[in-house]
């Protein structure tokens, strides 16, 4: 039978290859934060007369001449533009809409989001707490679903293996995003935050029916193979379900990806990234990581 | 239960739930069938099951799908005294909503909460996207007055607006909301008869009695924003002792509406914005129709992998999704869950998750198979043995959910609540609709 374990080692390298430059992207330039988090005021612009880069200077000297600092300017890919300013009011913004009309004609405000400062930083608490929260949550859970695992095996090491995998997860997610943010000004909002929130659950999901085959593996082999065989043969039991469902979900992110809109376009990369990174935290750490536990 | 009778209940579930996903407007049913001449309009009827559950049946669309502003308003409470604020706060989404509505915006959200020491009030109006006027409408403190009748001769002279906003209510008091403390609704002591009652300040108390005594035997009129709050109530006697009592075969629904209007011009809390989002029309157009663009083709590459991975298997397994996807659509428009495009992305994850349990069953059901058991045997060994692993891990995504809908607002609920609906009915739809399909028709060949 194939020896999966054999290359437990070699599985850990290949999640440490993605996520130290995610980790060393993250020290050195951190995520970059949307207005949900930090604050501040969203307009996306759209008109005929918005073609090059002179008429989008054009725009932000007039926001700038209205005392409002740009922090950035980004075509969204269907023909409109982000500007992200400091925190205005709606006067303030129809005068500058007004002024730009004046040189621009027919340019069209179709979004125009301020979020104050107090707001953003909630935001940040809650996304922290919520992230603990399911954490903590499942690690229970799983001790409860996994209370029967044969003796002398722990139920709470199976916990803490899901969650090893599950911030596995969420350590290449945000490791991505932050290289994302660095290279194309992706920015985290607070749909990312339901994105990791989605991919831990999905992590688990899966965890939990390779872990779900361990024990009743447990059960019918006990005594007859050690542990590190079973974990072997149950992960080969599992893999045709896990790459099935895998390949179907993301079949189904990836349309969403390309003939979706834009403005969750971020949200299911994220997913899909997190999927699939959870699909092999699942098969590749979670069990090898058991077996590594069990030994000692 | 028999499998025929399980049939049964999948076949009236699955015809319901296509009558709840019709749209309201049919296509006209034109056309002659030998001398009959049939020219209809159809309609789907709305769902009315008495005073608690009226549904519409229409799809709820969020802001960033049908365009509109959202706002969240932070009070301020500094003048108000502890004791009073959660009152002053639902008096002051009860005038909001009362404005909201008399601007004639479709189903508004007018919600309270309060983080930490912060109380606060969401205001969600769909199609609303001038902000200035939206703002107006909001912003303002409400003014409570209090008004006397005038002599008919007098009532005449006045111009035609004053008599039409007015009645016989031409002479303003000095009397305002500033000098109400505040308004409770309550019971007499005596009847049990349900009454409100105001509690005026000194200089209130004042005014109170000097109108009061004025106007023994006439009617008073109270007005929130030159809209009257209740039917006028007549003085029955000078009253100088600052707490008055009106009473008038109200229901204890009504006293506490009464109350509720008096108090937020009593307990003025200005509020200003601390986020704000508005969002046009076409942009949330654009984003249904290529979100349901990409839901089709989700939906169309599932079925079409599960028929090339377990064949006969995975047509039943896509008869399963069909009648997924109808029930999910149902459950949208009956509970109902307003969609969003968070929401949207959540049930085309939710199809993937769907079909999981499916691949679960059957690559058990190949195992049994391999291990020699019969085509019926490993059928039910499959669906048994696939069951724990169905359990648990839907499980963990329901806690997720369950997180998800206390971290998020608006959109990040939409999407947890349709993620959860989507597991929720998959576990039936995999489950128990495959295996009755399989049971039926794969017993009728084998025996």
């Amino acid at each position: 039978m194939f020896n999966i374990m054999r290359f437990k080692y070699l599985f850990f390298a290949i999640s440490l290859l993605v996520i130290i430059p995610g980790i060393i992207s993250l020290a050195l330039f951190g995520l970059r934060p949307s207005i949900d988090f930090t604050g501040g005021t969203l307009l996306e612009l759209q008109g005929p007369a918005l073609k090059n880069q002179t008429d989008i200077e054009k725009i932000k000297e007039t926001i700038q001449h209205g005392q409002v600092e740009v922090a950035s300017i980004q075509p969204t890919g269907s023909g409109t533009y982000l500007f992200r300013t400091k925190a205005i009011t709606p006067s303030q913004k129809d005068k500058i809409l007004a002024d730009i009309n004046k040189q621009l004609p027919g340019t069209k405000d179709i979004r125009f989001e301020t979020v104050g400062p107090t707001v953003g930083k909630e935001l940040t608490i809650k996304a922290v707490q919520s992230v603990a929260l399911a954490s903590v949550a499942i690690v229970l859970y799983i001790a409860y679903a996994f209370r029967q695992v044969p003796k002398p095996y722990s139920p709470w090491k199976f916990g803490i293996a899901a969650v090893v995998a599950l911030l596995h997860d969420v350590l290449v997610v945000v490791g991505i995003f932050s290289i994302l943010g660095h290279l194309f000004a992706v920015e985290i909002d607070a749909l990312f935050v339901t994105a990791l929130l989605t991919i831990i659950g999905f992590s688990v999901h899966d965890t939990i029916v390779v872990f779900d085959r361990i024990r009743e593996n447990l059960q019918k082999y006990s005594g007859k193979q050690n542990f590190e065989q079973i974990v072997n043969e149950s992960l080969l039991e599992t893999l045709g379900r896990s790459l099935t469902t895998s390949l179907t979900v993301l079949f189904t992110l990836l349309a969403l990806i390309l003939f979706g809109g834009q403005s969750i376009r971020w949200f299911v990369v994220a997913l899909f990234v997190g999927v699939f990174s959870g699909t092999y935290s699942s098969i590749f750490n979670a069990a090898p990581l058991l077996v590594l536990w069990e030994k000692k | 239960m028999s499998n025929r009778f399980l049939i049964g209940i999948i076949f009236l579930l699955t015809v319901a739930a296509v009558f709840v996903d019709l749209p309201s407007h049919l296509p006209r049913l034109n056309f002659q069938l030998g001398s009959i001449k049939v020219d209809r309009q159809l309609e789907r009827p709305a769902l009315n099951l008495g005073n608690a559950f009226v549904r519409d049946l229409e799809i709820k669309e969020g802001l960033d799908l049908a365009g509109g502003t959202h706002l969240t308003l932070q009070v301020d409470m500094s003048k108000i005294s502890p004791a009073d604020r959660s009152q002053a706060l639902e008096a002051l989404q009860g005038i909001i909503r009362r404005r909201v509505d008399l601007y004639g915006v479709s189903e508004p959200v007018v919600q309270t909460a309060k983080v930490g020491q912060d109380y606060r009030l969401i205001v969600e109006l769909a199609g609303v996207t001038n902000l200035n006027e939206a703002i107006g409408l909001i912003g303002k403190t409400a003014q409570l007055t209090f008004r006397e009748s005038v002599d008919a001769s007098e009532a005449a002279k006045v111009s035609t607006e004053s008599a039409l906003l007015y009645g016989p209510f031409q002479k303003e008091t000095n009397l305002t909301g500033k000098d109400l403390k505040i308004a409770k609704p309550g019971f007499d002591q005596n009847t049990g008869e349900p009454i409100v009652e105001l509690t005026f300040n000194s200089e209130g108390t004042e005014k109170w009695a000097d109108i009061t005594t004025r106007n023994v035997g006439k009617p008073i009129a109270i007005l929130l924003d030159d809209q009257p709050v209740m039917n006028p109530p007549t003085v029955r006697e000078p009253i100088t002792g600052g707490q008055t009592v009106i009473s008038g075969g109200f229901t204890t629904a009504q006293t506490k509406e009464i109350a509720t209007l008096l108090n937020s011009g009593a307990l003025p809390a200005p509020v200003h914005i601390v986020e704000q989002r508005t969002i046009g029309a076409t942009l949330g157009q654009q984003s249904i129709d290529k979100s349901l663009l990409a839901g089709a083709i989700g939906l169309t590459i599932v079925a079409v992998f599960m028929l090339a991975n377990y064949g006969k298997l995975g047509l039943f397994a896509d008869l399963a999704l069909i009648i997924y996807t109808l029930l999910v659509f149902a459950l949208f428009k009956l509970i109902p869950i307003t969609l969003t495009l968070a929401g949207i992305a959540g049930f085309i994850l939710s199809i993937g998750m769907a079909v999981d349990a499916n691949i679960l069953i059957f690559e058990r059901m190949k195992e049994e198979l391999r291990w020699g058991r019969n085509r019926l045997a490993a059928i039910e060994a499959g669906f048994n043995r696939a069951f724990p692993s169905i359990r648990d891990s839907n499980a963990s995504t329901l806690i997720t959910c369950a997180i998800l809908y206390w971290f998020g607002t608006g959109p990040v609920r939409g999407f947890a609540l349709t993620l959860a609906v989507g597991v929720l009915v998959s576990l039936f739809t995999a489950i128990t609709v495959t295996r009755t399909f399989l049971r039926t028709f794969e017993s009728n060949k084998s025996n």
